[in-house]
């Protein structure tokens, strides 16, 4: 319930700034996006169709980050000096490379590097995941450095493997610690799923532009832009938040 | 010294343990047979728990050799999972899973460890709680527990891996002492039962109760070993007698 308050509040104060922005005396021109006429509808639906590359987008660039991400951890916690090695190496070189560069390499660099051709969907799905495993790497290696020494010995002392101790043991107390870390990740992914737009994959961002190019009506469509992902961004920490409080309740 | 012929089971000859450049242990000798309990007790930072954590490889021991249940203690990775199987070890801090019941902190190690199926596990946990006399807990979390249920739950929890061999750390130590003998209640008569015990306590009444064996240890040497009538009445070395001194005047 709470929820749903928080995101009509989102709402009402994104229409809110529009309405003032349409009284400060701008010149608007709401009809390309208006619900009310047949050319309106459509542009807004075309708008609106991007939702379903972004969503696919962020959704397999996030599953795959934290798989990468989960295993780039752990050789950094490692008592040997090579595997962690590994794990800074990897830490520092992708934390270094900004997203776009990385997704400019990824579309027109890696195919001709390997041989192969990409789409843009996935050259998308494999920069932004690359990037965003690095900074998992480090929120999962805090998350499971916090769980006690005492930890680690009883689950030892049991004799359960490496596998075992981490699955039933160390992650599922992690898990807690990480969750909020994670969750801030997951909104910044979609927010730099954005950039994607620059290698032709019709997603939010995209669509406008090439709205804008033949409407030129910049401001509301623009405008719907941003509450696009206003709404998209407000549900995903929502539904962040909720998941934290679930598993607190759990735990008791 | 109450071994009565029986069967050595952990064997500890020439055995040495740095921290960089800090000896924590020297030359430690130490057998400890089949049913014997041993009671360890020395000045803070003397190396007790390095000892005991070094027969189930918490630590590593850097020289002299470690034998348990004639199995080599090393780097060999089979032979430490196969001396755990034979050693639990009960802590000071409890170290139980906070988030697992208590049910499921005793047959994790007997489903993963020991690939036992879950009804099977259940009804030995239940057997445990059963003898920590705690049955009625089985289902709480470890948080909703008072300290002294939570080391008789870790007892069970080490019960559980059926070991032969049992190692506590000052297991009430960390406790309320209204809570201490609940605990020590459980561990005499784990020792009553004959499980070989190695038990690193300050509570002198509890190893005049159960001990064969008193280690004495300081800056790192076991610096005397004997029977209980004596170490109590006529311990032969002057740290022995000035550390007795120390903790019997209350
Ligand atoms: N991981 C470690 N790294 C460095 N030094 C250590 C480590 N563990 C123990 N030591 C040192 O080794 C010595 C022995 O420690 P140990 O914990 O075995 O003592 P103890 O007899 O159990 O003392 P206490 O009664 O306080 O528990 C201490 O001086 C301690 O500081
Ligand atoms: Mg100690």
């Amino acid at each position: 319930m709470v929820v749903w308050m928080k995101l009509t509040k989102g709402l009402i104060a994104g229409l809110l700034i529009t309405v003032l922005l349409t009284g400060c005396g701008a010149n608007w021109g709401w009809y390309v996006v208006s619900p009310s006429t047949e050319s309106g509808r459509s542009n807004l639906k075309f708008l609106i169709d991007g939702l379903g590359y972004t969503i696919a987008l962020s959704i397999c660039a996030i599953v795959i980050s934290i798989v990468i991400g989960l295993l780039i951890a752990l050789p950094g916690l490692a008592k040997g000096r090579a595997p962690r090695t590994m794990n800074r190496v990897y830490v520092e070189c992708f934390r270094a490379i900004p997203i776009l560069v990385l997704l400019l390499w990824v579309y027109y660099g890696l195919p001709v590097v390997l041989d192969i051709g990409i789409t843009a969907f996935w050259a998308g799905v494999v920069a932004l995941a690359i990037s965003d495993s690095a900074f998992e790497a480090e929120i999962f290696r805090g998350g499971i450095q916090s769980i006690s020494k005492g930890q680690i010995e009883a689950a030892d002392s049991i004799g359960l493997s490496y596998y075992d101790k981490m699955r039933y043991v160390i992650l599922p107390q992690a898990i807690r610690r990480i969750l909020p870390p994670l969750g801030n990740q997951l909104v910044y992914m979609l927010k730099m799923s954005s950039l994607v737009s620059v290698i032709g994959l019709s997603e939010l961002t995209r669509r406008a532009n090439e709205l804008v190019v033949t409407e030129y009506r910049p401001l509301e469509i623009y405008t719907i832009l941003v509450l696009e992902y206003l709404i998209l961004i407000l549900i995903v920490s929502a539904g962040v938040r909720w998941l934290e409080k679930k598993m607190r309740a759990d735990e008791q | 010294m109450g071994n009565n012929g029986r069967e050595p089971i952990i064997k500890i000859a020439g055995m040495g343990k740095s921290f960089g450049d800090f000896e924590a242990l020297k030359n430690i000798h130490l057998t400890v047979h089949n049913g014997e309990r041993v009671v360890v007790c020395g000045p803070s930072g003397s190396g007790k728990s390095t000892m005991i954590r070094c027969i189930n490889r918490l630590e590593a021991h850097d020289v002299g050799t470690i034998t348990v249940d004639n199995i080599d203690l090393n780097e060999n990775t089979k032979n430490i999972n196969a001396i755990r199987r034979e050693v639990a070890m009960v802590f000071q801090q409890f170290n139980l899973f906070p988030h697992l019941t208590v049910v499921e902190n005793l047959t994790l190690g007997p489903v993963r460890a020991r690939k036992m199926n879950p009804a099977d596990a259940e009804v030995l946990a239940r057997k445990y709680l059963e003898r920590v006399h705690i049955p009625e807990q089985a289902e709480k979390y470890p948080a909703q527990l008072s300290g002294g249920q939570q080391q008789r739950v870790a007892i069970a929890r080490s019960l559980c891996m059926e070991p032969r061999i049992m190692l506590f750390d000052e297991p009430t130590s960390a406790l309320d002492p209204e809570m201490i003998s609940e605990v020590l209640d459980v561990m005499v008569e784990l020792a009553e039962d004959g499980m070989t015990m190695v038990c690193v306590t300050h509570e002198m009444s509890f190893a005049r109760k159960v001990a064969d064996t008193m280690v004495f240890m300081d800056a790192g040497e076991i610096v005397e070993t004997a029977s209980p009538e004596q170490f109590f009445s006529a311990p032969e070395s002057k740290r022995t007698q000035i550390f007795l001194n120390q903790i019997l005047q209350y």
